[in-house]
């Protein structure tokens, strides 16, 4: 097969093209072709084909995402909203941080190890493309239920493989989440977050400006992969006899990676760069295409200035390449000698493959041969926009009707024994075999991680500012009213920030979905963002960026949706944070915020199987002073000790309090049962110092926020009424659960 | 193409984890024939035309300063066709 | 008094170990692996980390670096040397101490807060220390199983060149749960803890790390 030029396609405007196996429907071909005024080259088609997938076009979602531009509050904190690699927020004295989430679903199902190693390694390069040096990762992970053999497959692996990348970059690993559910077997969810800091100035962004400036590529060669697809377009160099040479997956080398970050920061300090975008999905086809599309308009490359890992990749194979930890750069004529002299230092492979130019197009060449010449912003933005139909589940009725029909304890012995199940129950057990694979000190600036609401981390060493960062879904919540569930979800994590004491200041999601196509999926998320924008909206908290996920499903069972949401805080100073328990008898211990009967989408009615009710509504402003009350305490030196509550009620949050510096405590409810495993929202646990007892009263007051004594610390078990659970005993429930399945 | 092959295994005496592992993996999967399984590299190091005992001195130099580690482990020489 | 921090292709901990010898008192000096001049430093620490991706195994590139010919002849000549975690490895590598790191034995990489005890406090490294003394300081690692023959650990033991040990369950499978070794002189010691993230109690699990930099120090006053 010759090379498809654009030259051979203005003289064969006929041929047929394998549009649909890569992919493209027949208006979206046809598009193409009104869009270039001929055939497209196969390096085109290849190129509009990932371009315009769902994965990198957001086309089913583009119509929804808006809301968060529509609905945004107007703060000076934001520096970089969406659109951009990541979102950028204020956090005061100079300081920008940058954060997001996003997913690697598929791949992790597929090849565990690598598939979450490479989701943590792009997740970083979204960062570091920003201008920032990544300082935290966090992993909220998804899987079946824990004893299914497909879960003893995958997570083993995920869990290596994000503590191998992670470990490997030199990032600590500041919290996560770990969740079994039916509806994951076949679908896990590994969805990686990064935080990264810099000063104001150091912001970059995505764009080709300056026509003459050099375009360069540098990190690691360029190999064959996660290109199966595109290989329909290049047969003839498929060996059908041979090992395969185009693997799906893609493999990452984390050395690469973190040897990149220390080339990039030290070329972003000499300030050698105009602009910078890292490749991720779709490869050398998304970065040139989205700088272009940032810049001035056009772009000339030399696509056999790409250095080969493998040098018998056709050019339509190297735009599609996924190869890992790789950067595009647009560079000065006079500072690419600099630039160049940096990548030596670090023994960073470098080309120049190309230049800014005043033109309108991007043009590809491959040898002297025109292969691509396309306006960039039709590839990278302007692709097909769906409005997907939607409709309201038939379940959702009929799960609204559902009566639960849960047993509540009341006697000694069954609160005994309901604690002590909680506690071993996979989803509310110790996480310490997943959470110990992780480095939770590198970098010397770790203040709180695993098993804390939030992670938090200092960013100034003499002022002691630091960043919180917590992630929550809830997807029992967002099957049963997706609108409310989005919302609680955000309202979780902006607690979980506020525990500390520290104030919420941003968002990031990563939304996962079934399939777009199904109509009900479709209303599924389509609620979801909505209820996010508004919450958003409402807590006065912009949306910086995120990411879509769809297509999470087993053939036609979608599951349920799951929209991740994270919260951004910042902390004046990380010393006076309000830490998550209590190591000392004698402290009184309160529940903020009133408890009714919430056992619909709780881990309790999970665990007998029942999945129906009423969500509970979120009152977002009762939250915010929630918030306030949590922020108060900490600056007035009210509080002690502040955990929030949510899976598992407050006979989780009472058993992670005591066992976490292993002090018991004694504790008085009336209507105990409904008490211990009721998940109304928006309610924390502090312990105070007595002497404090008056101006707890008097800020919960002013705050409107229920306050109930609930009992004092102290002790070697955990007594609730007439129960009593030694430490001792609920240790060893709490942290066998996962020695036993995963060895 | 001829190729010079270095194995290296850990001595006898060190303890091998990821051997272990294999081992303990294998019958799960419905294979019984292992009574023991210990896991080492293998080094392929392509030279110019056929291997020289001059080059294979050389390549039992670099594979005791470099390409094992003597204080836990041992390797072999050998030509592969 | 300074202290050289070398910078190897993937090293991780080299800024928080510079941190720590400032806390103790110290000036750091940053030493790049390719650059064979120790800049008249009176130490050197080999911090942790994943230098060259552990490839080949751990350590086992990083001890032919430039910078590793001067730091020998050095601690040949009596000048401290730290190899923390990957530095040990490198330690092990470059055939300064005996033995050899391998994989842990439970497969996993762990960090974990670990008990030790001092149980040498006539090195440079570790005479802050009282002998005996138990620290609390973070472990974090895929490969710290301390192997040697029966002779060498007859002989490190006899001689007490043991400088640390694990308190309790044997976290990696290191032969006589050893944590820490030094030469024959005193002057070099490999520990696979970090003590670098023990410096305050607000970054890490105690501030118990912060005397192997103090001793350093008051060794060089010596």
């Amino acid at each position: 097969m010759a090379l498809d030029t654009v030259a051979l396609a203005q003289a064969n405007p006929d041929s047929t093209q394998p549009f649909a196996e890569l992919g493209l429907k027949l208006d979206e071909y046809a598009r193409i072709k009104e869009i270039l005024g001929r055939r497209p080259t196969s390096s085109e088609l290849a190129m509009y084909s990932v371009m315009w997938s769902e994965h990198c076009s957001y086309k089913s979602s583009k119509v929804h995402l808006k809301q968060f531009g529509d609905k945004a509050v107007k703060t000076d904190a934001l520096l970089v909203g969406i659109g951009e690699n990541a979102g950028v927020v204020d956090v005061g004295q100079g300081y920008a941080v940058t954060f997001k989430i996003e997913s690697h679903n598929h791949p992790s199902f597929i090849e565990p190890y690598q598939g979450a190693a490479t989701g943590v390694g792009g997740i970083v390069r979204d960062i570091l493309t920003m201008g920032a040096r990544p300082i935290a990762v966090m992993d909220p992970l998804r899987f079946g239920p824990a004893d299914a053999l497909d879960t003893k497959r995958v997570l083993p692996g995920i869990v290596a493989g994000v503590g191998g990348y992670g470990n490997c970059l030199g990032l600590p690993n500041i919290g996560g989440e770990v969740v079994f559910d039916e509806t994951y077997l076949g679908n896990p969810l590994v969805n990686a977050l990064c935080v990264g800091v810099m000063k104001h100035s150091d912001i970059k962004l995505a764009k080709a400006a300056g026509a003459g400036n050099l375009v360069v590529l540098y990190g690691a060669k360029t190999g064959g992969d996660g290109i199966g697809g595109v290989s329909v377009l290049a047969s003839e160099t498929f060996e059908s006899k041979g090992p395969a040479k185009r693997p799906a997956v893609q493999v990452g080398d984390p050395f690469v990676e973190k040897v990149l970050i220390e080339c990039s920061l030290e070329i972003f300090a000499e300030d050698l760069v105009v602009g910078i975008q890292d490749l991720g999905g779709a490869g050398l086809s998304c970065a040139t295409s989205e700088l272009a599309s940032g810049g001035s308009g056009g772009m000339k490359v030399q696509l056999d200035k790409v250095p080969l890992r493998d040098p018998s990749l056709s050019p339509e194979e190297i735009l599609m390449s996924e190869s890992q930890e790789r950067m595009c750069a647009i560079v000065e004529p006079s500072k690419i000698a600099r630039f160049l002299e940096i990548c030596d230092k670090w023994d960073v492979t470098v080309s120049v493959i190309g230049e800014v130019t005043d033109g309108k197009h991007l043009e590809i060449t491959w040898h002297g041969d025109l292969i691509v010449d396309v306006p960039p912003r039709t590839v990278a933005h302007d692709g097909p926009v769906y409005n997907r139909p939607l409709a309201q589940p038939a379940y959702i009725d009929i799960v609204a009707k559902e009566v639960l029909n849960l047993p509540i304890p009341s006697t000694a012995d069954e609160i005994r024994s309901t604690v002590l199940q909680l506690a071993a129950t996979p989803n509310l057990a110790d996480k310490s075999w997943v959470t110990d694979q992780y480095d939770r000190y590198v970098q010397g600036n770790s203040i709180q991680s695993q098993p804390d609401d939030s992670g938090m981390v200092r960013i100034d060493e003499k002022t002691h500012l630091g960043v919180a960062v917590a992630t929550d879904a809830n997807a029992n919540w967002s099957y049963l009213n997706p609108y409310e569930g989005a919302k609680l979800a955000l309202a979780e994590a902006a607690r979980n920030i506020a525990t500390a004491g520290a104030k919420p200041l941003a968002v990031t999601n990563c939304l996962n979905f079934g399939s777009p196509e199904d109509p009900g999926v479709m209303w599924q998320f389509a609620e979801s963002v909505r209820g996010l924008a508004d919450g958003c909206l409402e807590m006065g908290l912009p949306v910086t960026g995120g990411n879509v996920s769809f297509y999470n499903q087993t053939g036609t069972v979608a599951i349920l949706p799951t929209p991740v949401i994270g919260v951004l805080g910042v902390i004046d100073d990380v010393r006076t944070r309000t830490p998550m328990s209590f190591d000392r008898a004698g402290l009184d211990l309160y529940l903020l915020g009133e408890t009714f009967d919430d056992l619909a989408g709780s881990e309790w009615a999970y665990m007998h199987k029942q999945r129906g009710g009423i969500a509970p509504v979120a009152d977002l402003q009762r939250e915010m002073r929630l918030i306030e009350l949590l922020v108060a305490g900490r600056t007035k030196k009210i509080f002690t000790a502040a955990h929030d509550l949510s899976q598992g009620g407050l006979s989780a949050t009472l058993t992670e309090m005591v066992l976490r510096y292993n002090t018991g405590a004694t504790i008085q409810l009336e209507n105990v049962g409904m008490m211990l495993l009721s998940e109304t929202p928006g309610r924390v646990v502090v312990a105070i110092d007595p002497a404090q007892g008056a101006a707890l009263n008097s800020e919960a007051a002013e705050k409107k926020i229920a306050l109930t004594k609930i009992g004092i610390t102290g002790g070697d078990s955990l007594v609730i009424n007439d129960a009593k659970i030694s430490l001792k005993e609920l240790h060893e429930a709490h942290t066998q659960t996962f020695q036993k399945l995963f060895g | 193409m001829a190729k010079i092959v270095v194995d290296v295994m850990l001595k006898p005496e060190i303890l091998d984890p990821q051997g272990k592992a294999v081992a303990a993996a294998l019958p799960r999967l419905g294979f019984t024939f292992a009574k023991d399984v210990r896991q080492g590299k293998r080094f392929e190091i392509e030279v110019d035309g056929e291997p020289t005992p001059a080059q294979l001195a050389e390549v039992e130099k670099a594979a005791e300063k470099l390409l094992s580690n003597p204080v836990i482990e041992n390797f072999t020489v050998r030509v592969e066709k | 008094m300074k202290i050289g921090v070398v910078t190897f292709p993937g090293t991780l901990d080299d800024r928080d170990a510079a941190r720590a010898v400032r806390h103790a008192g110290g000036e750091a000096i940053a030493l790049w692996h390719n650059d064979a001049d120790l800049h008249g430093v009176d130490a050197v620490i080999l911090p942790g980390g994943f230098s060259y991706g552990d490839y080949l195994r751990c350590g086992a590139i990083s001890r032919f670096s430039p910078v590793m010919e001067p730091i020998i002849d050095a601690a040949n000549g009596g000048m401290p040397l730290l190899g923390i975690c990957n530095g040990f490895q490198v330690l092990a590598e470059a055939h300064l101490i005996p033995g050899a790191l391998t994989r842990n034995h439970e497969l996993h990489f762990l960090c974990r807060d670990q008990k030790l005890t001092i149980e040498n406090t006539h090195t440079s490294w570790t005479s802050s220390y009282s002998q005996g003394q138990e620290i609390l300081i973070p472990l974090k690692n895929g490969e710290g199983a301390y192997m040697c023959d029966d002779e060498t650990l007859k002989m490190l033991e006899g001689e007490g060149r043991i400088i640390a040990r694990y308190v309790g369950e044997n976290p990696n499978g290191s032969r006589n749960l050893i944590a820490g070794v030094t030469n024959e002189r005193g002057n070099v010691v490999g520990l696979m803890p970090h003590p670098e993230h023990a410096i305050d109690s607000l970054t890490g699990p105690s501030a118990d790390g912060l005397g192997f930099f103090t001793s350093v120090l008051k060794a060089m006053v010596k």
